[in-house]
């Protein structure tokens, strides 16, 4: 009786140093790894702060205004002027409702608001 | 203990041999139980020191193993897990506008330092530093290289570029700091407010990045503040309105060939600044040095918006008229005499042109006649003129977030006679800034409330601030501010459906020597948009304009601020998303003449 207690806690003691062992060298490993994470997020960080501002850089109103002049007869941009506020009655009728037409959707677009398209 | 007992107890001894027994038998038996007993307490004895040696060992032992399993679980790798990571950058928070866009962000560079004494071949690393830095002279250089210092900053900023070819030397006494430097991407946009910023205190792994003027300066506590660095700061100023003013400001100004121009766009009722432009302007990223002789007003990084005080003409005369209406003395029909030239003791008080005899109070400000606000201002009086020029702002600092605010106070007269109380009146005799003015026209439109001007986004709508006047003065002054436009001087001004009022002013510039220059002026305008229900106080001030296409130079305000502000009001309000009042334009047959 005496024996086996005392053999079971020598395997015990040996089950527990073999536990605090690995738990040691997964602690190391873990905290390598959350400093890698951590220098990764840095690095990241800074990759968006670099990113934000270049595209606030090629967002600058005047880069912009010379892009839209150079590319005006391709797009034909121009400042908003009060000129171009509309009233909603001046918008012309909606196309009709594709499903009134049934689901093959031949009448869309009718023939008059083809222009509208793209 | 006990006594000692006798081995040959007499009295038993007598009665073994009385019974023919052997008495040597009792002493055996006695000497056996001595013997045990002896032997029982040395025993005993031995135990309890092998307990306490046991004892001791084990304390031994588990002092060790305590010990071993501390050295082995403390790695000092665990508090630099913490401190590494996410919170190394930004030293500084972002600057945005009022809708997110970047303002001001921080960039991470590189900064070149060396180590001479490090140094494997100075001579090459000289001449390498030469070809790549062509500001950097190889002779200097090497000489310092060379000399008994250990260590040498050489560049606060190094492009990635720079830092490449400065690798590619392979010279191990050519060393990199990590800097963090401030970037402005919009370039010149906005350049007064923003500032700038620059190196504080330096050392080889960081260095801060401080404020040296506008909004960095005077909020650079905030800015560097470790518990908002991840919230940017948002102003109120409006990137797109920001660079569509500074547009139409520029143009205007290089037609009208005025020195210098400055414009401001402020909310009417929450006093929020949408747009501040001085021009000529600067790029915050490279900010120039301050003049160190000359005018200042020459100097790019004089904000004019601000900092330029000047005799402001007759865009004060609202303010007379104001009081007038709202101490009761008059109403809007009120005929006052307006024969030109009026004496005013040794002064004489002149009109533009001869408007007749008598002018109502409207047509004193429609036709901006001088000598009709004079007498005006003389009914008033001095005393009350001050005081209610004090109480809309116009005789302090401005209280808005730029470090160069405290510094550009108002110039007043020494001694606030009649005269000085008649020559204030139409915007003589006392210098304030067009941000002041912009402040106190706002009060005067938007229902007689005092705003504070602002350039940070106002999260809630503030509370009302006290009342300057009443509702009804204010309503007759927005009356008396579109007739202006629909028959007065600042005709030019109208755009359609949009209501704008205002007050022209053309005032002659002071020679620094005293007296005026003749034909050099300020020409001002200040206005509000829509005027039936102002949201928009507009100020636009050109420095020196001159207005050739006719016959004659002219210089009037009416003829160069008043053009360049209707120019900026077409522009700008329909990106405030003001849409025109009953515009009768043609009426676009399709969505697509809409989308252009």
């Amino acid at each position: 009786m005496r024996s086996a207690l005392v053999i079971l806690s020598f395997l015990a003691m040996l089950a527990s140093g073999f536990w605090a062992y690995r738990e040691n060298y997964a602690t190391k490993v873990a905290l390598r790894e959350a400093q890698r994470l951590g220098a990764d997020i840095g690095r990241l960080q800074e990759a968006i702060a670099v990113q934000r501002a270049e595209w606030a850089y090629l967002n600058r109103p005047d880069r912009l205004a010379e892009l839209a002049s150079a590319n005006f007869d391709r797009l034909g941009l121009l400042s908003m002027l009060p000129e171009q506020f509309a009233e909603t009655r001046q918008l012309p009728e909606p196309a009709a409702d594709p499903l009134a037409n049934g689901l093959d959707g031949v009448a869309i677009v009718s023939a008059e608001d083809e222009d509208l398209l793209p | 203990m006990s006594p000692r007992a006798p081995l040959r107890p007499l009295a038993r001894i007598l009665d073994a041999r009385a019974r023919g027994e052997n008495p040597d038998a009792i002493e055996a038996a006695n000497i056996r139980d001595r013997n045990a007993a002896m032997h029982d307490k040395s025993r005993a004895r031995a135990e309890s020191r092998l307990l306490l040696l046991v004892m001791a060992f084990c304390a031994a032992f588990l002092t060790i193993g305590i010990r071993m399993a501390a050295l082995a679980g403390a790695e000092p790798d665990e508090p630099r897990a913490i401190v590494s990571g996410s919170r190394i950058q930004a030293q500084r928070a972002d600057i945005v506008d009022r809708n997110g866009n970047v303002l001001a962000t921080n960039l991470v560079t590189h900064a070149l330092y060396s180590h001479p004494r490090d140094m494997v071949d100075p001579e090459r690393a000289a001449r390498e530093l030469a070809r790549i830095f062509p500001d950097m002279d190889e002779d200097r250089l090497l000489k310092q290289f060379t000399g008994k210092s250990a260590f040498l900053w050489l560049r606060r900023k190094l492009s990635p570029e720079q830092m490449q070819a400065v690798h590619d030397i392979g010279e191990p006494g050519l060393l990199f700091g990590p800097r963090e430097m401030r970037l402005y991407p919009n370039g010149k946009l906005a350049a007064h407010v923003l500032g700038g910023a620059s190196f504080g205190a330096e050392g080889v792994h960081s260095a801060e990045v401080i404020g040296v003027a506008g909004i960095e300066k005077a909020l650079d506590d905030r800015l560097r503040s470790p518990d908002q660095l991840d919230q940017p700061l948002r102003l109120s100023l409006d990137l797109s309105v920001q660079a569509a003013i500074a547009e139409v400001l520029h143009t205007g100004m290089k037609l009208l060939n005025a020195r210098g121009a400055a414009s401001i766009l402020m909310d009417a009722q929450t006093g929020e600044v949408l747009a501040m432009v001085s021009l000529p302007d600067f790029d915050p990223n490279d900010r120039p040095l301050p003049p160190t002789a000359g005018d200042p007003a020459d100097s790019p990084i004089f904000n004019r918006a601000l900092q330029g005080v000047y005799e402001l003409g007759s865009v004060m005369k609202i303010f007379p008229v104001a009081q007038a209406l709202e101490l009761g003395l008059m109403n809007p029909d009120t005929m006052v005499n307006s024969s030109s030239p009026m004496q005013l003791g040794r002064f004489r008080v002149r009109d533009y042109r001869n408007y007749g005899p008598q002018l109502s109070v409207t047509d004193v400000i429609v036709k901006s006649s001088n000598v009709g606000t004079a007498r005006v201002a003389a009914q008033v009086g001095p005393v009350r003129q001050q005081a209610f020029l004090k109480e809309l702002g116009l005789l302090d600092a401005s209280p808005v977030e730029l470090i160069e605010a405290a510094r550009a106070r108002p110039l007043l007269p020494r001694k606030w006679s009649d005269i000085a109380a008649a020559t204030i009146s139409y915007g003589h005799g006392m210098s304030t800034s067009p941000m002041q003015l912009a402040a106190a026209y706002a009060a005067m439109v938007n229902g007689g409330y005092k705003v504070t001007p602002t350039l940070i986004k106002r999260e809630a709508p503030p509370p009302r601030g006290a009342p300057v006047i009443s509702e009804r003065t204010s309503a007759q002054l927005r009356d008396m501010l579109r007739k202006v436009v629909e028959k007065g001087t600042a005709r030019m001004a109208e755009v359609p459906g949009y209501h704008i009022g205002g007050k022209t002013g053309t005032a002659d510039k002071q020679k620094p020597t005293g007296g005026y220059h003749k034909d050099k002026v300020m020409a001002n305008f200040a206005g509000a948009f829509p005027m039936n229900d102002p949201r928009y106080v507009i100020v636009v001030s050109l420095d020196e304009p001159v207005e050739t296409s006719g016959t004659e130079a002219r210089r009037t305000a009416g003829w160069t601020a008043v053009p360049v502000t209707a120019e900026i009001l077409r522009r700008v309000a329909p990106l405030l998303g003001l849409r025109p009042a009953e515009v009768e334009a043609h009426v676009p047959s399709k969505v697509t003449a809409v989308r252009n």
